[in-house]
């Protein structure tokens, strides 16, 4: 993984203190702690399993379309 | 909305072709006022592996030199961690890290020839990560081992300011800060930057208003860029405009990501998890006020204090590595008399080499060397 990407994913359920959300086709839990007022359906940026961001939907096609090219991704 | 159409407009020929048009009228005008190097420095190895990858150096007028400073995390950390790691390991206490830290060589050896000799290393993809299979696998005791910058920082310092970390697991860290390292470079008398590329991402957490130190202090402008070739070739633009104008300022190019505070949320979790101290840099020496720590009432999460690790001399790199010049942007890969030949990402010699996030990597991968 990237220390200094993030990684777009779309939020599928907030929990507690976490989120399950889908990235690259697969679920994750993640820390929804960074930011606030998180729901189901929000564009988000994850970073070293933590939602550090939201962005727009058009912002999330973009970054998914950037990180198809980078390998790495798909490691993640 | 036609989502692929932005998204195709992005990275349209025409659009490129036309700023680079920009850049260079841009350029000519520099040239007659007896500007003829323009070196413009990024701090981020995302952002290497963009110009990198979709080859932007060549795309660019020979006078504009596309600098890449301090932006791999992996390859700073300071060889003790590591070894302070590998004793861990080999003492009998799990060890959760990323998959580059595992294969970075400490002073002798890299945790994974640690895992080889009977150590318990598991890689992780976050701190969260890390508690999850620490409670599921009822492992007794474990440390994580966290590097990072301002992006990953945030997301240690929830579960620490927060006290949600299970009994028998704590945090070796390696958290390191890039304004002060860029300050740091910037102030090297080898350096004539004469501009900046600030990182995206990092700039989620810490906003684009942390970067105007750069225009007040060293009178030179700063972007905030995004990811895509568009967002560095603009801002490569807005920076020459910037000087040809002669108004250096903190731009924001990202902006549909990055606001000028930051996620002021994720600064409150920082400033009640870490204090800022001195940090050591691999190779490179100690930053003034680079690091952050665990604060001392913190101090059960911190295994550096739970188990008496002591910080002995960091050991920078193997002989003839150049990665410390590598990383503050004072020379590139393909001129190390390793890039290639004694070191490649199969058989690294130095971390800039093993870090997908690291130089020697990015150019070995992606030649950005041809």
């Amino acid at each position: 993984m990237k220390l200094c990407v993030g990684i777009p994913a779309i939020v599928l359920e907030v929990k507690e203190d976490t989120a399950i959300v889908e990235v690259n086709g697969v679920k994750k839990e993640v820390d929804c702690l960074l930011v606030s007022e998180i729901k189901n359906g929000d564009y988000v940026i994850v970073h070293a399993g933590a939602i550090i961001g939201k962005i727009s939907e058009s912002e999330y096609k973009e970054l998914v379309n950037l990180l198809r090219e980078m390998e790495e991704a798909v490691t993640y | 909305m036609n989502l692929i159409g932005e998204i195709e407009t992005l990275r349209k020929k025409e659009y490129y072709r036309a700023v680079l048009n920009k850049i260079e009228k841009l350029v000519r005008e520099l040239r007659k006022r007896g500007i003829e190097k323009i070196n413009i420095m990024h701090v981020c190895g995302t952002h290497e592996h963009t110009i990198t990858y979709y080859g932007i150096r060549k795309t660019l007028p020979d006078a504009i030199n596309l600098i890449a400073g301090p932006g791999c995390p992996v390859c700073i950390a300071p060889s003790y961690v590591i070894d302070n790691a590998i004793k861990l390991a080999s003492g009998g206490v799990k060890i959760y890290t990323f998959g580059d830290m595992v294969k970075v060589p400490g002073s002798k050896s890299s945790l994974l020839d640690a895992k080889a000799n009977g150590g318990d290393v598991e890689i992780v993809f976050g701190f969260l990560d890390a508690i999850k299979r620490f409670k599921s696998q009822g492992v007794k005791e474990a440390v994580f081992l966290g590097v990072g910058f301002e992006t990953t920082a945030p997301t240690y310092a929830t579960r620490i300011a927060k006290k949600l970390i299970p009994n028998g697991l704590t945090i070796l860290t390696a958290l390191r800060i890039t304004i002060p390292a860029t300050r740091f470079v910037l102030n090297l008398p080898q350096h004539e930057i004469s501009g900046v590329i600030a990182p995206g991402h990092v700039s989620v957490i810490t906003g684009a208003n942390a970067w105007s130190f750069i225009p007040r202090d060293f009178n030179i402008p700063v972007v905030v860029a995004g990811f895509e070739p568009i967002d560095v070739i603009v801002a490569i633009y807005q920076i020459l405009d910037a000087l040809v104008k002669n108004e250096p300022k903190t731009m924001n190019e990202y902006s549909r990501v990055v606001t000028w505070e930051g996620n002021k949320l994720a600064q409150k979790y920082i400033s009640e998890a870490f204090e800022v101290k001195d940090g050591d840099w691999r190779g490179i020496g100690v930053i003034e006020k680079s690091a952050w720590e665990i604060k001392t009432e913190l101090e059960k999460y911190d295994a550096e204090k739970v188990y008496n690790l002591t910080r002995k001399k960091d050991e920078g790199f193997r002989k003839n590595c150049k990665c410390a010049d590598i990383i503050l942007g004072l020379t590139v890969p393909t001129d190390c008399p390793l890039f290639g030949k004694a070191c490649t990402p199969e058989k690294p010699d130095g971390p800039c080499m093993v870090s997908i996030e690291g130089t020697c990597h990015i150019w070995y991968k992606y030649g950005g060397h041809t």
